[in-house]
């Protein structure tokens, strides 16, 4: 399980703007880069990142070689409703990690 | 005539850059000391200040989990001898590297902990540089965010401070530099349009943005004697950890930031 940090408000009103956060640990090794014997190192990186509120999609990213490590994404929606926030991260290798944070809107 | 006229100015010249620059290196005195934060950008300084942004909070979230891992033959965890980090590891930081008397002298953080795992956990240590290292000295490093470095003051490491200092103040490497022309004469100017900074070490380990990684005091040591193009040392070699020592007493008083971010 690699750690993963996300950060929603607890709280907030109906109608307010408010700023998610996600930082996911990863290497984001590019693909491109040798080994001091002249090996390429394979490509390791995070392909997707994905928030749904409630089962419903309200961000989506796709990521490329370009991301440095341990991608951190933040991006804003609109409080309407108490609920739950679902994050997954999809990448090489068979990587998968999931996180999630509660929102309760007044 | 004319030469004497030169030979007197240039004198005169020469007394003049004496007097405003001296040739012996100072250290910089107490009230003019800054972290290295405060050379770094807003927003370099907005990461580190939010945990939620700094990926150094990564190494501690991997830190407590190793902490609480039981291991090597004896079975036991960290934890199982000095239960909850939060009380135990408080300010333990803030004063290494210190002295072990067994070995007869200084170890760092990192040492210890591979001490520990050797002497009470019978388990094999942890590679330097390596994320389960990194992670778990971060986790102890961060115990003592906040809380001034308070060097161990005692007899038995003043030598070994000494040789640190001297290390510091030693022409070497085919640039025939020391540590203190840039980082005590020369810390208020850009090198490469880098900050060069007062070497004050009260971030480790720290989340480096050009390593994209966790490293330790000695990964940055190590990078400035490769850059001064000396003959370097190996991780854990006593040279460096007399050279941690001094760096830390330089620093006495000024608050660990761990997990600090730098560019």
């Amino acid at each position: 399980m690699a750690a993963a940090l996300v950060n929603v408000p607890k709280k907030a009103k109906n109608g307010d703007v408010i700023e998610i956060k996600a930082l996911m640990s990863h290497v984001m090794e590019t693909g491109y880069r040798r080994t001091t014997s002249g090996t390429l190192i394979p490509r390791d990186i995070i392909t997707s990142f994905t928030c749904r509120f409630e089962g419903e999609e309200v961000f989506r990213a796709d990521l490329f070689p370009g991301t440095a490590a341990n991608p951190f994404i933040s991006f804003f929606t609109v409080a309407t409703k108490s609920g739950k926030f679902d994050f997954e991260w999809i990448g090489d290798n068979g990587f998968s990690e999931t996180g999630s944070a509660s929102i309760t809107v007044e | 005539m004319k030469v004497a006229a030169t030979i007197v100015m240039a004198s005169l010249l020469l007394a003049a850059g004496v007097a405003l620059r001296p040739l012996i290196a100072t250290e910089i005195p107490s009230a003019e000391r800054r972290s290295g934060y405060t050379f770094m950008a807003p927003d370099t300084k907005a990461m580190q200040d939010d945990d939620t942004t700094n990926p150094g909070m990564l190494g501690v979230l991997d830190g407590e989990a190793l902490w609480n891992r039981k291991g090597g033959s004896a079975g036991k965890s960290c934890a199982d001898c000095h239960d909850d980090a939060r009380v135990s590891m408080k300010g333990v930081a803030a004063r290494y590297p210190a002295f072990d008397k067994a070995l007869a002298r200084p170890v760092n953080l990192e040492q210890r902990i591979n001490l520990c795992r050797a002497r009470h956990q019978e388990a094999e240590p942890l590679a330097y540089e390596k994320h389960d290292l990194l992670a778990l000295t971060t986790y102890v490093a961060e115990q003592s965010r906040g809380m001034p470095i308070t060097p161990d003051t005692g007899p038995e490491l003043q030598p070994f401070i000494a040789k640190g200092r001297d290390f510091f103040m030693h022409r070497q490497g085919q640039l025939n530099l020391a540590c203190t022309n840039c980082h005590d004469d020369n810390w208020d100017k850009h090198l490469a349009g880098s900050a060069v900074t007062q070497a004050i070490p009260n971030g480790y380990p720290i989340y480096r943005l050009e390593w994209q990684s966790l490293g330790s005091l000695q990964r940055r040591l190590r990078n400035c004697i490769t850059g001064m193009r000396a003959q370097n040392y190996d991780f854990g070699t006593p040279e460096l950890v007399e050279l941690e020592l001094y760096l830390m007493s330089r620093a006495r008083g000024m608050p660990i930031e761990t997990p600090a971010v730098r560019p």
